[in-house]
């Protein structure tokens, strides 16, 4: 016989029994999947940014698939589009999505503080941060260097006369951003108009004021005036309470009589209701 | 039979394939993070090269051997293993489904786990059949050496995770953190391993 088919013909024969026994017990022991998962997985932006609290969207589509008690509404990015779908699928109650924006809490800009160093080490706010607070004579606020920035997956934050905005038309939520800043500045807050409080300095008035002209100075004023009792200054910053801060009898009261300015009237309507308001 | 307990032993201890031969580190740094992990994938590479031994040794003995086609082993061996592994995985996917998500990757690739073709090649070589041996004696020893290299792995994979689990809660240098401080514990343990040399032919001697 040729050398070549004794070679061949054995390898062949072992392959094809080896293949027998797969297929059988592939068969015998088949192991059935939820059909709902790939339709679930479907509906899913699939951006994995983790917002819902899984492990990526295949985390949370797995996790609807098995527990039913799992809400439909986690997934911000996707909103109420994603969560309608998802009712559907499941046959269960819609429930609406809070959409949610990026917020930062510093407006110091290069006009309203002025830097203590000139820096040239890494371009990093979490390297910055570690070199006497940062560049910035105020240690709280915006070291600028955009951490937050690269962080973002959908280039919604970009650095602007020295610190961070959020474009709240492309801000998905997801709050990847929330975890990056080094002075924990960024908050996620419903997308509705809303007044925000753009400082975190938590230094006493005095010291606040020599540092930045935007700063909070704990004067308390507008702790007086909001009608709702939504704002408590804690550690010598105005803090919104925006559970309370509904329905607002006299809307922009507290921007209005802040002091220093530094409580703003935004527009944070992001790519959800912006859609909604073009499309009227 | 003492010789069967030379073997067992000098394959669990002296010639250990993670820590002495070397053979078998991924899942060696992969899985053994956790103890659970670290023990089923043990199990299921104690029992593909059990497995592994077992079909390949009758196949060199009576396929590759009468045949003049030694030069098919690789390919004939990692033939089996790619099935028997694949066997192993239908069987943990359908009775223990944690333990199938928890070895993640790792269970296919005991497919190209050098350790398992290492067992198999070695045995038709230490342990072969001719003038003095019969065909069952050298399959006895095959199987118990398989069964010694196994041993030895779960052996080296549960001390691994116990030193991991201990290098945890440290506070390791940055440029240290993750992989470059578990190599480190990982030569260092298998330098432990070399005071078990010559200790076992001695004993039994």
């Amino acid at each position: 016989m040729e050398p070549i088919l004794t070679a061949v013909i054995p390898v062949v024969i072992i392959g094809i029994i080896c293949a027998a026994v797969l297929v059988i017990a592939s068969k015998i022991m088949a192991v059935k999947e939820d059909e709902r998962f790939p339709v679930i997985r479907e509906c899913l932006p699939g951006a994995n940014c983790g917002a819902c609290g899984f492990a990526g969207c295949d985390g949370y589509a797995k996790a609807l698939c098995e527990n039913s008690d799992t809400p439909t509404n986690l997934c911000v990015p996707g909103a109420d589009g994603v969560s309608r779908k998802l009712s559907e699928i499941l046959g269960v109650e819609f429930a609406d999505v809070i959409e949610q924006v990026a917020v930062v809490h510093c407006a110091g800009d290069c006009n309203k503080t002025h830097d203590k160093v000139d820096y040239h080490g890494i371009e990093s706010c979490a390297a910055a941060k570690l070199l006497y607070g940062g560049k910035g004579s105020c240690i709280y606020g915006c070291l600028g260097l955009g951490d937050c920035a690269s962080a973002c997956p959908q280039d919604a934050i970009c650095i602007e006369n020295g610190i961070a905005h959020v474009d709240t038309r492309k801000c998905i939520g997801c709050g990847i951003c929330t975890k990056t800043c080094p002075n924990h500045l960024i908050s996620l807050v419903a997308d509705v108009e809303r007044v925000v409080v753009t400082c975190s300095n938590k230094d006493k008035g005095a010291l606040t004021r020599k540092v930045c002209s935007n700063g909070c100075i704990g004067c308390k004023k507008c702790e007086k005036v909001c009608p709702l009792g939504a704002i408590k200054v804690t550690d010598n910053v105005a803090v919104i309470d925006y559970e309370k801060c509904t329905d607002c009898p006299d809307f922009g009261v507290c921007a209005k009589n802040c002091t220093t300015g530094c409580i703003m009237i935004s527009d944070l309507s992001g790519m959800h209701h912006y859609k909604e308001k073009t499309d009227k | 039979m003492i010789k069967l307990i030379v073997i067992l032993l000098s394959a669990v201890f002296i010639n250990n394939y993670v820590l002495s031969r070397f053979l078998g580190i991924c899942p060696f740094l992969g899985v053994s993070k956790k103890l659970d992990s670290a023990t089923g994938m043990s199990l299921a590479v104690i029992f593909v090269m059990l497995m592994a031994t077992a079909v390949t040794y009758p196949i060199q003995a009576f396929l590759l051997i009468p045949n003049n086609l030694e030069y098919l082993q690789t390919i004939v061996f990692i033939l089996v293993i790619a099935a028997l592994v694949q066997l192993v995985e239908i069987i943990l996917k359908r009775y223990i489904p944690s333990l199938h998500k928890s070895l993640g990757v790792y269970l296919p690739l005991i497919t190209t786990n050098c350790a398992v073709l290492g067992v198999t090649i070695l045995n038709v070589q230490d342990y072969p059949v001719n003038e003095t041996t019969t065909f069952w004696w050298g399959f006895a020893e095959s199987m118990i050496n398989s069964l010694g290299s196994g041993l030895g792995f779960f052996l080296a994979m549960v001390m691994f995770s116990g030193v991991r689990s201990a290098i945890e809660g440290n506070d390791i240098p940055k440029s240290f953190q993750g992989l470059p401080i578990t190599l480190i514990a990982a030569a260092i343990t298998s330098l432990s391993f070399l005071g078990f040399g010559g200790i076992i032919e001695n004993i039994f001697a």
